[in-house]
């Protein structure tokens, strides 16, 4: 009986791995308003991101299509149910604390719940070559948002 | 298996004296013992390469082809020695046939730029295989992109195989170059390069050979394989990165205009004019690689004193192990059974990521590669978006192939 790697288990932790087999939000979003592609060079995996910006700008919904590995996919599914119903604002703010979490960093300014429920992604950091695994969808979120505007790609 | 033929090769090649060379074996990661699987991406260094670069900066260096000097000239010495190692290494006829390079890309990029790019027109064909890697497809995009080149894809079988006579049906009157891995790094498929030049030959066609793997595990003669051109890199055949080789015909050589621009590749350099070197020369502008070519003719030196044979047993049983094992998963997909394949496992595993494998592999102790391996047309080829890749070297072990089978296992207990 081999004991298991604390961190592995930290990385691997049932929440991901229930993320990455059943992903939530998943498939393309007809009604979009915007949309992003984002592309991991080293392991060539990639991730769509579909976003329907309404009124005041609130992310009424939001979707997500890919392949790519466990952490990728937990990543992107917790990110789609995390950032539904937020303003754009609400969701950058929550990228950047998400980001400073992936690293490591002792300070996210996450708090209260979106701390408890975004820390089941902490233990990335303990993998340098992962945190690009895990980054991978909300950086397409970001592009989306600041880009990926579709009637602004139609024209 | 010949159990004969086992304990007899193994008389000839003894692992663990071979693997007393490798200081960075004995370590440990994360608490384990390292096994390394990771050659085809980067082979480690036995001491005796180490050794003679330490050795020759510690007192014999300068400048090579420069000075007057006793060490510029004792430096020069053990350079051109480097590459009259090399010669007899790929049995190349001249050494000036031999050019070093600052890897195998480079080598290629040399080809592409002085001899394919003076020789292409928009419309011509390069003809190259999908499982090239992309130091292998990348140059002939440029020629591509810049010259209107049309790349031709030879494709392999669902066994990785790869057919001389698709090579031949690919070769048209607009041909003006066959380049071709002679061993894959992702599939392990050997390709059969005396028959493609044969065949590309008998209709004018030069070859080119990456010869990144297949120098590591074949025995490489130039002169009965008649190709053009061969590509080494020296840090996959246990030297040090930073230097690669490119052996051509001396009569392709000749006819190609340099490469790089710079010191040692002129005869004169004038306010209105300039003349070039004689090759090699022509084509080692600037101060090359000098301490590294040394540590590569020592690397080759060091690999031919083996048993050559023996060590191809030797890594074709551990891949024999490995295959088995794995084949009896029933949850992997193994990616390249070729015939007479070299020592590479690429699988997928079902319902698991290759990254997430490899992650799990390494806190075990196990260095495998994980991803599309610089070959994503090969990839597309296979509906693989990545593969998890295991490649065996002569310092391998069965008990390696046992630790990382038993890594799959948890693999699957915590993933599956």
């Amino acid at each position: 009986m081999t004991v298991m790697d604390d961190s592995l288990r930290e990385l691997y932790q049932e929440v991901i791995l229930d993320h990455s087999r059943h992903p939530r939000n998943f498939g393309a979003l007809a009604a979009a308003t915007h949309r992003g592609e984002g592309y991991n060079p080293l392991c060539g995996d990639r991730v769509k991101v579909y976003l329907h910006v309404g009124g005041a700008g609130r992310i009424d919904d939001v979707s997500f299509e890919g392949k790519g590995c466990a952490i990728s996919q937990a990543s992107a599914s917790l990110m789609t149910e995390m950032i539904k119903g937020r303003t754009v604002s609400e969701s950058q703010v929550l990228m950047s604390g998400f980001l400073h979490l992936a690293k490591g960093d002792a300070t996210t300014g996450l708090e209260g719940e979106d701390r408890e429920r975004l820390d089941v992604m902490a233990g990335v950091s303990a993998f340098p070559m992962r945190v690009k695994c895990a980054t991978l969808a909300w950086h397409t979120m970001r592009s989306a948002l600041e880009e990926g505007g579709i009637s602004a790609h139609a024209k | 298996m010949n159990l004969q033929l086992m304990s007899k090769s193994r008389e000839t090649f003894d692992v663990r004296s071979v693997r007393s060379e490798f200081e960075i074996l004995a370590r440990e990661v994360y608490g384990k013992p390292l096994a390394y699987l990771d050659s085809a991406a980067s082979a480690q260094k036995p001491r005796a390469v180490l050794a003679a670069m330490s050795q020759f900066a510690s007192n014999e260096y300068a400048n090579v082809h420069r000075g007057v000097h006793y060490l510029s000239a004792k430096a020069t010495e053990r350079y051109e020695a480097a590459r009259e190692t090399l010669r007899r290494f790929v049995n190349a006829a001249h050494s000036n046939e031999i050019v070093f390079t600052r890897s195998g890309t480079e080598a290629i990029n040399l080809v592409a730029s002085s001899y394919l790019a003076a020789r292409i027109q928009a419309g011509d064909e390069i003809v190259l295989t999908t499982m090239e890697h992309h130091s292998n497809i990348v140059p002939w995009h440029f020629l591509r992109e810049r010259q209107g080149a049309i790349l031709k894809w030879v494709d392999v079988d669902e066994d990785g195989a790869l057919d001389a006579d698709a090579i031949d049906a690919a070769i048209t009157a607009q041909t003006k170059l066959v380049a071709v891995a002679h061993m894959s790094n992702v599939l392990g498929t050997v390709s059969p390069l005396r028959e493609i030049v044969r065949r590309a030959h008998a209709k004018g066609v030069p070859v080119l050979a990456d010869g990144c793997q297949g120098a590591v595990h074949e025995i490489v003669d130039v002169q009965n394989l008649d190709v053009d051109f061969y590509v080494l890199t020296g840090h996959k055949l246990y030297g040090p990165t930073g230097i690669g080789a490119l052996y051509a015909k001396h009569a392709h050589l000749n006819a190609m205009r340099p490469f790089n621009g710079g010191g040692e590749m002129i005869a004169e350099v004038a306010r209105e004019k300039v003349t070039y070197a004689e090759p090699p020369a022509r084509f080692e502008a600037g101060t090359p690689p000098i301490i590294e070519a040394v540590g590569l003719g020592k690397a080759v030196d060091w690999l031919s004193s083996l048993d050559r044979q023996a060590v191809a047993e030797h890594e074709q049983r551990l891949l024999t192990h490995a295959t088995a094992e794995i084949e009896r998963f029933g949850w992997a997909r193994i990616i390249g059974r070729a015939p007479g394949k070299g020592t590479i496992l690429s699988f997928e595993a079902e319902g698991m990521h290759a990254h997430d494998i490899a992650t799990i592999l390494d806190r075990e102790g196990v260095a495998v590669r994980a991803g599309h391996h610089c070959a994503q047309p090969l990839m597309e080829r296979f509906g693989a978006a990545s593969t998890t890749r295991a490649s065996f070297a002569l310092y391998n072990t069965h008990s390696e192939v046992e630790a990382m089978i038993a890594a799959l296992h948890k693999v699957r207990r915590i993933l599956g």
